[in-house]
């Protein structure tokens, strides 16, 4: 009998064999709806660090978002690319940078509290780029031209070569999951899953829980910045809406969709919801209305999610043989 | 008094008549969290079906008045509804899960508006009875219609007070906030208070969307706007606090409406900035209890 950890495993090396061969079968739609269904994946997996291992509800999880997207409109000049070797790095500095200082600001609050103040600060973020000139306001801005990789006179790939484009992205977001275990199994890792399960035992235990909290909150915001970077660069527009509550609201669905506090869950949740999304928009105008009603359903009837689903069953089944043995 | 003075006094009016209209939200949604422990992101979106019930009622009868005695009761309806087949299950949930339900709540709620009113922004005319100004100067003036506003928050603001503080049903909301338990070992129907206390809220965020209809108009989207700036008022009094949703609604009232008058390009965030500044100096609000 194969372990269940082993199978899943296996499931996921078999979903990574089919993501790697999917270009082969997909035509230029799927191909773009795959790779920002995992440009919204890797954003999923950020927020997941939060809400899943350390038990922070961040409900403003898209100002990182909005920012790492903003930052390659900032960084490209308006007549040629900008190099993604230099514009990335930098998205990521503003992101974590910014969420070093949100972080130290929020942190100090919990609960309720942090759920709000975390909505609040993004909300900021949305009425500062609302009401710029130089971000283009409420209309947004368009990125004329695709970030290049040209590196010394020598192109690896381009971003403007959808498949090229698909297969970068796949790359960055096997990347973020490959980190994230890393993070997880760390030392690191059991002090923030700690934080998760009884945060004042942690303190009383000597940890400096604040710390792990604000490097925790550094992280996962780094890495909703590399998200908002590939999004604004797939489709080389910005709107302020990337900053929205509803942008928060979406990714901490897909994170509770697919199951929390594991990495392979805000994966299965961000494709689930934009291919439902997808399918919704194709029948009727008013797609939101369906996909409310399924949130609040999901809610009510999957607490842990579709991969928590999937383990209850494997639970049952497993008493069940152990009844028969 | 000088014309400038005047023009202070008149944003000062302004924007105490703005943050008594944000407390009738901000005090449904912080009394929602004090008594059954859940935020809930769908309250704006109460406040938007009310704006749009009493546009739709008062085109039909021609009467402002009327469309809000139907609509208000209309609005308790709804709200117990939902009470009874949605939120009823998220008084023992996490709050992770209540901001997600009520998340998918705003957006059916949002669709819903959508399907039966469009997407269109309407204007609702004021009352004849209140379609007047008083003359401040020869220059200046200052709409009947928004003094009024004011006084009706107040007044609904006080029967809030002394329902809370001066009933006994009001004792049993109080307790039920406190102690759960002990309340229904004291053979109070703790069920019964919660579906009142929520339907109080739904009426009370419906109800200021329909006396501001006349001057913000109705437009999409208009309850997460409130929404978020009731949250802002609610974080900064403290959550649960009712007192602390007023002195914070006050205050965002008028920090708001100086902000668009003197700080244009920051207008958007002085709110935010205001919440920062209170939030480092009392994490828990200025009314809250830290835990």
């Amino acid at each position: 009998m194969l372990s269940y950890r082993l199978v899943m495993r296996l499931f996921l090396l078999l979903c990574l064999a089919a993501l790697l061969a999917f270009p082969v079968v997909a035509n230029k739609f799927y191909l773009q709806l795959f790779s920002k269904i995992m440009i919204l994946a890797i954003f999923a997996m950020s927020l997941d660090l939060l809400v899943g291992f350390t038990g922070l509800i961040s409900l403003g999880h898209a100002a990182f978002f909005g920012l790492g997207a903003y930052m390659l409109l900032l960084l490209s000049p308006e007549y040629s690319a900008a190099s993604l070797w230099l514009s990335l790095p930098a998205a990521l500095g503003a992101a974590a940078v910014a969420a070093l200082a949100i972080g130290l600001l929020v942190l100090r609050s919990s609960g309720v509290y942090f759920i709000m103040v975390t909505l609040a600060f993004s909300q900021m973020f949305f009425y500062y780029v609302t009401g710029s000139r130089q971000f283009g306001g409420s209309d947004g801005a368009y990125i004329y031209l695709k970030p290049t990789a040209t590196l010394a006179g020598w192109a690896p790939f381009q971003f403007s070569n959808n498949l090229h484009f698909y297969y970068f992205v796949l790359v960055l977001m096997v990347g973020t999951y490959v980190l994230l275990q890393a993070v997880i199994d760390s030392p690191f890792g059991h002090t923030i899953r700690g934080i998760k399960a009884n945060e004042h035992r942690m303190r009383s235990l000597g940890f400096s829980t604040f710390r792990y909290k604000l490097v925790a909150f550094v992280i996962a915001g780094t890495l909703a910045g590399l998200a908002g970077y590939l999004d604004a660069a797939q489709f080389g527009f910005v709107t302020p809406d990337l900053f929205g509550w509803r942008e928060s609201g979406i990714v901490l669905m897909m994170v509770i969709l697919g199951g929390m506090g594991t990495l392979h869950g805000p994966i299965l949740g961000a494709f689930t919801l934009v291919l439902l999304q997808d399918f919704l928009a194709d029948q009727t105008r008013h797609w939101l209305l369906p996909m409310g009603v399924f949130i609040v359903l999901a809610v009510l009837w999957l607490p842990h999610g579709l991969s928590g689903m999937v383990d209850r069953w494997v639970f049952m089944r497993r008493i069940q043989e152990a009844r028969r043995a | 008094m000088s014309d400038r003075v005047i023009f202070f006094l008149i944003q000062v009016l302004n924007g105490v008549q703005y943050g008594l209209l944000l407390f009738l939200v901000a005090s449904g949604l912080t009394l929602i969290f004090g008594v059954m422990r859940i935020i809930n992101l769908a309250h704006g979106s109460f406040y938007m079906l009310g704006a749009y019930l009493a546009f739709s009622f008062a085109e039909r009868t021609g009467s402002l008045w009327l469309a809000i005695l139907i609509a208000v009761p209309l609005m308790v309806v709804i709200g117990l509804a939902l009470e009874g087949l949605l939120f009823r299950f998220l008084y023992v949930r996490d709050h992770l899960y209540q901001v997600l339900l009520t998340y998918g709540l705003i957006l059916s709620l949002e669709e819903v508006r959508s399907i039966f009113f469009g997407d269109d922004v309407h204007g609702v005319r004021v009352p004849d009875l209140l379609n007047f100004s008083v003359k401040l100067t020869p220059t200046l003036s200052y709409p009947v219609y928004r003094l009024f506003m004011s006084a009706v928050c107040i007044a609904v603001g006080a029967g809030l007070y002394l329902f809370i503080n001066h009933t006994r049903v009001g004792m049993s909301v109080r307790a039920g906030a406190l102690n759960r338990e002990m309340v229904q070992s004291l053979g109070i129907d703790i069920a019964v208070i919660y579906r009142l206390v929520f339907a109080l809220g739904v009426a009370l965020a419906a109800f200021a969307g329909m006396i501001a209809a006349p001057v913000a108009s109705v437009f999409p989207g208009m309850g997460n706007q409130i929404l978020i700036i009731s949250f802002v008022v609610v974080v900064i009094g403290g959550i649960g606090s009712v007192k602390g949703a007023f002195i914070g609604s006050l205050l965002i009232g008028l920090a708001d409406t100086f902000g668009q008058v003197f700080a244009r390009q920051i207008a958007g965030m002085t709110l935010y900035m205001l919440m920062v500044l209170v939030l480092l100096w009392r994490p828990a609000g200025l009314f809250g209890r830290t835990s």
